[in-house]
């Protein structure tokens, strides 16, 4: 599905990842891991295409097309979707005008969708404007639920969500990759960025790996790279060898 | 149903070109969604019509002498030498515009709407008189428009408006002209107790140059004004617009807001808002965008006078942030989908209270004018 071959991402004219390989296949779920300021977002919006992350070297190839230099809009019509950690807040635009705008689904659809994730109430109020750290999160699973990508990047989808909401997300979210569908036949992917693992409570995920200072250095199952980090810290995974 | 005056044939004789250029102002030919119209080229009045019980719409000549007490509110918000456009006008012997009239606790949401074109003279001018009287209330909605043909000309019109004690008028006035046109709108309303004034102003067409700064003067009790405006200036275009509110009655409170977007024009923002009595509070907000280079300039005045007043401002000027369009973008949408859609979102004011056919005109006018972005 996505295959990122020694890439080099310059932020503000300083190198922020240093040569990431990065494989995930059809049906397959990844979590991403490290500390603040490693370079988990900046991976992210290097995927999505963001100006101001300039690709330096390197390749992103997804289902088989370069998209290392195409645009935006046209990597999300190839199917990548992403829900973003710091969305902006745009005055004037609704949530349902956006939805509208970026859909197909009549009035009534969009309704029925805001409904399943209790969003209906903020489809007439600014895009994010004053929303809380879980109405932003909701509001991102929303968007991606009309959005439907087919390789979804998650950008710490528990960060500020209750208990109860959590559950509805962890549960939304495991709709939006396909979890009930068999592997051999799931088709969509997922690359979640998650601080705490408690993603995990909601969904299976295939591997795991660690960011550190804008490098990939651990590989691995998931729930162990979390146990491991829990326990002793990110300085173990700084002994990793680099892959 | 008293027509006093109607020749329809003369507006259906307009080219197509310009009935399309009237449509967009909020012209209804065929009178659909009105209670009644009044439409004046150049110097002619050649419609005014009125369906709705309690409500009169006269030629301001007729009207001075059907009532005599119109005289009263003839030149009186609005001062004869205020300028040399005011005095223009009271110069003229033979005065055009249109006097509504809403009786006593008439109520009518339906529109009427006032249409003024210029077409062959070089000057239009007009000296209109909305009158609501105790406990009614009216929506009018005033459409300006040139023209396609007309490539220079001015239109100078002066409009006062009289909001009886617990009165409701809504006025929205949208623009249609044409690069060489300068416009001159000299207006003043006076709102009793309790009665509330809400003025909608919309121009997205090219312009030479419109200058106007209408004021409110609130007298009563609990009066409320609120002034919204929506304006684009093109290349070429200068708008030097604002508004006014003097809170000089206990509890009265007012809003200016305005949206404004340059492609290349100047817009020129003005505010005031005086309080000067108990519990009064008003707020202006100004908002810009910059497409192109051009200039916005806000310039947002509060003044209080004692320390029973509430008054602030709020005021930015800039451009669409990248992180926003990107943020579209990431949801599918080209960059200029994205940019139309957040352009869209930041002319969307939704004024409360507007009945729907009118925020229909306003959102067609801004439809018309969002192709050009
Ligand atoms: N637009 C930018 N301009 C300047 N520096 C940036 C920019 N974007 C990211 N950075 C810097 O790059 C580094 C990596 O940031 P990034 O957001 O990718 O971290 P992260 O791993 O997602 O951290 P967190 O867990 O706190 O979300 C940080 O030091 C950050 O300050
Ligand atoms: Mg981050």
């Amino acid at each position: 599905m996505l295959d990122i071959s020694d890439l080099h991402v310059e932020v503000g004219g300083t190198e922020k990842l240093h040569d990431i390989n990065l494989h995930i296949g059809e049906g397959e779920t990844h979590i991403l891991m490290g500390p603040n300021g490693s370079g988990k977002s900046t991976l992210l919006k290097a995927i999505m295409g963001f100006g101001g992350y300039t690709i330096t070297s390197g390749s992103i190839v997804f289902r088989g097309t370069d998209i290392t230099r195409m645009p935006i809009h046209e990597r999300a019509h190839l199917g990548i979707g992403m829900m973003f950690q710091h969305p902006p807040a745009i005055s004037g635009l609704k949530l349902g005008k956006l939805l509208a705008a970026t859909s197909h689904h009549g009035n009534e659809a969009l309704e029925a969708l805001a409904q399943t994730v209790n969003m209906e109430k903020f489809l007439t109020r600014d895009t994010n404007v004053g929303f809380s750290g879980g109405e932003i999160k909701r509001s991102e699973v929303l968007q991606l639920k009309v959005q439907q990508p087919d390789f979804l990047m998650l950008d710490e989808p528990e960060s500020g969500v209750d208990l109860e909401n959590m559950s509805l997300m962890g549960k939304e979210i495991a709709n939006l990759l396909e979890k009930d569908v068999h592997i051999v036949n799931r088709r969509r992917s997922g690359l979640i960025i998650t601080h705490t693992g408690y993603i995990l409570d909601y969904l299976e995920a295939d591997q795991g790996h660690v960011m550190i200072n804008g490098q990939i250095r651990c590989h691995g199952n998931p729930r162990e790279i979390l146990r491991v980090v829990k326990e002793k810290g990110y300085g173990e995974c700084l002994r990793c060898k680099q892959m | 149903m008293s027509a006093l005056q109607t020749d329809v044939g003369d507006i259906e004789r307009l080219s197509e070109k310009d009935r399309e250029r009237l449509a967009l102002t909020g012209l209804e030919v065929g009178m659909q969604n009105r209670c009644g119209s009044f439409f004046q080229i150049d110097q002619n009045v050649i419609q005014t019509t009125c369906g709705a019980e309690g409500i009169e719409m006269i030629p301001i000549k007729a009207a001075l002498e059907k009532y005599d007490w119109v005289k009263d509110y003839y030149w009186n918000a609005v001062p004869r030498d205020k300028d040399k456009y005011t005095q223009y006008l009271a110069k003229q012997e033979n005065p055009q515009g249109l006097v509504v009239i809403a009786h006593e606790g008439v109520k009518v949401e339906m529109p009427l709407q006032a249409c003024l074109f210029l077409r062959d003279e070089p000057v239009q001018h007009v000296h209109n008189l909305f009158i609501a009287r105790e406990g009614s209330e009216i929506n009018i909605i005033s459409g300006c428009a040139s023209s396609w043909q007309k490539e220079r000309g001015a239109h100078i019109g002066v409009t006062e408006i009289y909001v009886g004690k617990g009165a409701r008028v809504t006025s929205t006035m949208i623009h249609n002209w044409s690069p060489g046109i300068s416009v001159f709108p000299r207006s003043a309303t006076v709102i009793e107790e309790d009665g509330t004034f809400l003025s909608n102003y919309v121009c997205m067409q090219p312009v030479k140059k419109i200058d106007m700064y209408p004021t409110a003067r609130l007298v009563g009790k609990n009066a409320v004004a609120r002034f919204s405006s929506i304006v684009v200036a093109t290349p070429g275009s200068i708008l030097d617009l604002g508004s006014r509110a003097i809170l000089d009655a206990e509890k009265t409170s007012a809003e200016l807001i305005t949206r404004a977007i340059t492609t290349g024009g100047t817009v020129i923002s003005r505010g005031h808002i005086l309080g000067e009595k108990d519990g009064t509070r008003g707020h202006i907000e100004c908002k810009g965008l910059i497409l192109k280079d051009g200039v916005i300039h806000a310039i947002p005045e509060i003044e209080g006078t004692l320390t029973g007043t509430e008054l602030s401002h709020e005021a930015a000027v800039g451009k669409i942030a990248r992180n926003e369009i990107e943020y579209l973008m990431a949801r599918g949408l080209s960059e200029e989908e994205a940019t139309a859609t957040i352009i869209r979102g930041f002319l969307d004011v939704k004024i409360s209270g507007l009945p729907a056919v009118l925020q229909e005109q306003i959102d067609a006018a801004i439809d018309q004018a969002e192709s050009g972005f």
